[in-house]
């Protein structure tokens, strides 16, 4: 762990430079993709990455040089470009962050079991190949998988006004999918994969349920291929934490991004429909809404002690009793704003910049026990696993579906509905909260793929929540 | 030493280290990149990307494994660092079944493209940009800088392409939050050129100071411009034309390539490679083919990479793994590009859409938002703008039963997504006149 270190610490110490500021930010890479599908191991994919970004500020003008070359005259020349990109576009610059504060912090992260060995490969191929052996044999079972992805990185970031911050971290993604077809349409039942993915050890496999999961998984793959279409229509809707992560991601991460807000994200991500005045005074959701940024919870995809900015992290609401309180924003954002943010300017590797993202966005869990919100919901559906998204570039009109619905009626869970749908108004969907699950439906998942940014970046984002009810939303289903 | 001779000299050393049952593929991306994001007419952020990754195969025995692998540039650190992971891939080998899908191109192909057409200064565009966006509320991205890529193989294949190109991306923003997006992009750039797109755009924006028309949902007839039917296109490639997602019953053009559908006859969609701007071979060393995926409506061929070929028994056209298609061509119509509002009569003119997915994959079933520049047409006139509207509506309507005509003339979008690195794909594609276009919220 941290091999690196002092050779980047001495190369870092060596560098020459007249900028007013300057930083590296080192990241280190590996990874395995295990993929088992229809009984037949597909080869391994590994990886090995590592490079540098090394950032300049010039008369308040920052630049940056990102490269694989970590040798001490790539390093040089890396910061060398920086500060000359920095000189000639200073007179079209946006901003002036002369007087923008830097990190000092020295600090260390590392995620949960981090030092703690994991499974071979040979050992992991083999626990895939079990689980896919496990799909039942039925000839409207026409496809399956196992996967597996493993990641560590390790990240050192050094300045020049003596900040030094190294973290190591763990990222394990299990997942499974089983599609059913019968000769018309064709549905898809999966469990973890993109809606999940925790920092630790191997007993993430076991947070994920994947162990073992194959038999529900493909029965349930087959009871949607029965199922009749959701009907279409007003009703309650209850969503479950697998949901209610991109509900959450879409509908409340993307339009607090205050870089988003302030207008750098227009032309690609887009725009908010949130604005910097309505913080500290818009009702975003009913009083029962309560969100937070918090880096805090260890096994969370984005927990960490400090952003790629050097800023400390720590929980904080941004949506309290249902008032908007603060936006996702980072310290250069809130130096543009004035706004109280939080510590979440984050790049994807290397050889992308920090921007705002969402890290960690939680919904505090409420008092409903999952037996109580199913009860109390006279005419509804319960919708289980985002498989669609949509929602505008102001992030207000969306439309989402799930692979999995289940009729309410009366208090009581009722029969299975294939593609379910809803599609409202962020800016009143939130206000339709009308009951949050308690911390027994509490779950802490997340998506390694969040998309954001010029150039273009993919992050890993932590989303928990209890399963939530909201009242009166437009419902339908497919034309299968 | 240049990217090529830094590709070959490792080449050399895979050839010259690897035992005689060993074989190997070797894959090379490398770009060196300006990157340049504008707000408010300004620069945002800039900087500069070198980076350079191989992508490394070892095969023995019917056994393989993948190792993607970030290089230096420097000769002896990064023939350590392959030989390490070299050690890795053995290592690995013995603890793998053989493939049954296994089927590396054995063929000693040689292919050779350099475009070395100079690029502008970064520094002079972003002082252009600045001269004609004055007063204009301008946001978006430049990049541009060379592209390289390689792939070699222990049966001799040996390719390189290496590209230098540009990408502007951008929209002007009318202070009442409309917007209009802009695009200009290629390997050679031209002033006069740049200048007239970004007066057109410039145009447009006028439009959309007037006052917002506000839409119930319903059913509208609709023009889509080529960039907002590249977005209805780039869904259908979610597997649309995979041999695998076909195999797996996930296709959302499942229907299609069963044969219990068609699109209109005026559809007819190619996978054309040659004279597009990306690699003529595939990253897994086959030479990439011209295919037609949809002719006149019905069902083509199917984009088929190694392991396909060898699960399913089909020939491998130069899919990459996926299968997704990189160079779209789609063929134009009748309508000619000064008719459009006049034919279109009274409905949408809608220039982009935006975060599209689905709503039925099996049914090919779409929704998604209007985004930049769209109007509400009256009587072949341009009315106002229209504020932001969510379709759903079946691909099989769309380019089907809906589909009046596409336009004569049709459009090269080169793709401007730099995901981990800038890609090369394009599309070249006609708009398209609809006559029922469902919008819901």
């Amino acid at each position: 762990m941290f091999d690196f270190s002092a050779q980047l610490k001495q190369r870092f110490a060596a560098l020459q430079s007249d900028a007013q500021f300057f930083s590296v930010r080192y990241v280190r890479r590996t990874g395995q993709r295990l993929c088992v599908r229809k009984n037949v191991a597909e080869p391994p994919s590994l990886s090995s990455d590592e490079g540098a970004m090394l950032t300049a500020r010039v008369k308040g003008v920052e630049a940056y040089a990102a490269t694989h070359d970590i040798s001490q005259a790539g390093l040089q020349t890396a910061l060398n470009q920086a500060v000359a990109m920095a000189r000639r576009l200073a007179p079209h610059a946006l901003l002036d962050l002369s007087d923008h504060a830097v990190s000092t912090a020295r600090a260390e992260y590392l995620s949960p079991h981090f030092s703690d060995a994991f499974p071979p490969l040979s050992d992991c191929i083999g626990l895939l190949m079990a689980e896919s052996n496990s799909v039942p044999q039925d000839e409207r079972l026409v496809s399956w998988q196992a996967s597996l992805g493993l990641e560590m990185v390790e990240q050192i970031y050094l300045n020049s006004a003596g900040a030094e911050i190294r973290q190591a971290q763990r990222f394990v993604y299990p997942g499974m999918s089983v599609t059913a077809y019968d000769g018309q349409d064709s549905q898809t039942r999966t469990l973890g994969g993109d809606n999940f993915g925790q920092q630790g050890g191997i007993e993430v496999l076991s947070h994920c349920g994947l162990i073992g999961a194959a038999t529900v998984v493909a029965d349930q793959a087959l009871q949607l291929i029965l199922a009749p279409n959701t009907p279409t229509g007003p009703r309650d809707l209850l969503l479950l934490p697998d949901q209610m992560t991109l509900q959450i991601h879409e509908s409340i991460g993307h339009p607090l991004e205050l870089d988003r807000i302030l207008g750098d994200e227009r032309n690609y991500a887009g725009t908010s429909f949130v604005k910097a005045s309505d913080f500290g005074t818009l009702q975003y959701g009913s009083s029962l809404l309560n969100v937070t940024f918090d880096p805090e919870i260890p096994e969370q995809l984005a927990s960490y002690a400090h952003d790629d900015d050097g800023t400390p992290a720590s929980k904080q609401f941004l949506i309290r009793n249902g008032l908007l309180q603060r936006p996702l924003g980072g310290a250069l954002s809130q130096y543009r704003s004035g706004l109280d943010g939080v510590a979440n300017s984050r790049a994807c590797n290397w050889n992308r910049p920090p921007i705002d993202r969402m890290a960690n966005l939680n919904i505090e869990p409420g008092d409903q026990s999952m037996d109580s919100l199913i009860g109390n919901i006279e005419n509804g559906i319960l919708m289980s696993n985002n498989r669609s998204w949509s929602i505008d570039d102001a992030r207000n009109k969306f439309q989402f579906g799930c692979e999995w619905g289940q009729l309410i009626k009366n208090g009581e869970l009722k029969g299975v509905v294939k593609n379910p749908n809803y599609r409202a108004i962020s800016a009143q969907f939130w206000k339709s909260l009308s009951a949050v699950g308690d911390a027994s439906t509490f779950k802490v998942l997340g998506t390694p793929n969040c998309g954001k940014g010029e150039p273009n970046q993919v992050v890993r984002v932590g989303h928990a929540s209890p399963a939530c009810v909201f009242t009166h939303v437009d419902v339908f289903g497919g034309d299968a | 030493m240049s990217h090529q001779q830094q590709f070959e000299a490792l080449v050399a050393v895979l050839k010259a280290t690897i035992s005689p049952t060993e074989h190997f593929t070797l894959a090379y991306d490398a770009e060196a990149s300006d990157f340049i994001r504008f707000n408010h007419g300004q620069v945002r952020q800039a900087g500069q990307v070198q980076q350079a990754i191989a992508t490394f195969k070892l095969i023995e025995d019917g056994r393989h494994a993948n190792l993607e692998l970030t290089l230096s540039g420097d000769t002896q650190t990064d023939t350590q660092r392959l030989n390490e992971a070299l050690q890795q891939l053995r290592d690995t080998l013995p603890s793998l079944s053989k493939d049954p899908y296994l089927l590396p191109n054995l063929q000693a192909w040689q292919s050779n493209n350099v475009q070395n057409v100079a690029l502008p200064d970064s520094g002079h565009v972003v002082e252009h940009i600045s001269e004609l966006s004055q007063g204009l509320d301008l946001v978006g991205f430049y990049a541009a800088g060379p592209l390289y890529r390689g792939f070699a193989s222990s049966w001799g294949a040996l390719g390189w392409h290496q590209a230098n190109s540009f990408n502007f991306d951008w929209s002007l923003f009318h202070e009442n939050g409309q917007a209009v997006k802009a695009n200009y992009a290629g390997h050679d750039w031209n002033t006069e050129a740049f200048v007239q797109r970004f007066e057109q755009a410039r145009e447009q924006l006028e439009f959309l100071g007037r006052p917002l028309h506000a839409l119930a949902p319903g059913q509208y007839r609709a023009y889509l411009a080529p960039a907002a039917l590249d977005e209805v296109i780039g869904m259908l490639c979610w597997g649309g034309f995979s041999a695998q997602a076909l195999a797996s019953k996930r296709s959302p053009l499942q229907r299609l390539y069963d044969g219990n559908t068609q699109f209109s006859p005026l559809v007819s969609v190619d996978e054309k490679v040659s004279g597009s701007l990306s690699p003529a071979f595939s990253r897994e060393g086959y030479p990439r083919k011209d295919l037609p995926l949809i002719v006149n409506g019905q069902a083509g061929e199917r984009l088929v990479d190694s392991s396909s070929a060898a699960e399913y028994d089909l020939p491998a056209n130069g899919a990459d793994y996926g299968e997704w298609p990189s160079a779209l061509n789609i063929a134009g119509g009748s309508l000619e590009l000064d008719q459009v509002l006049e034919k279109l009569g009274t409905g949408l003119y809608i220039s982009n859409l935006w975060y599209l997915n689905f709503s039925d994959r099996a049914a090919a079933r779409l929704t998604g938002m209007t985004r930049f520049a769209t109007f509400w047409v009256e009587n072949g006139k341009i009315v106002a703008p229209v504020s932001t509207m969510r379709f759903d509506d079946s691909a099989y309507s769309l380019l089907g039963s809906a589909l009046e005509d596409l336009t004569r003339e049709r459009e090269l979008i080169l793709q401007s997504s730099t995901y981990s690195q800038r890609q090369t794909g394009s599309i070249e594609l006609p708009g398209a006149l609809i006559n029922r276009l469902t919008l819901t919220l």
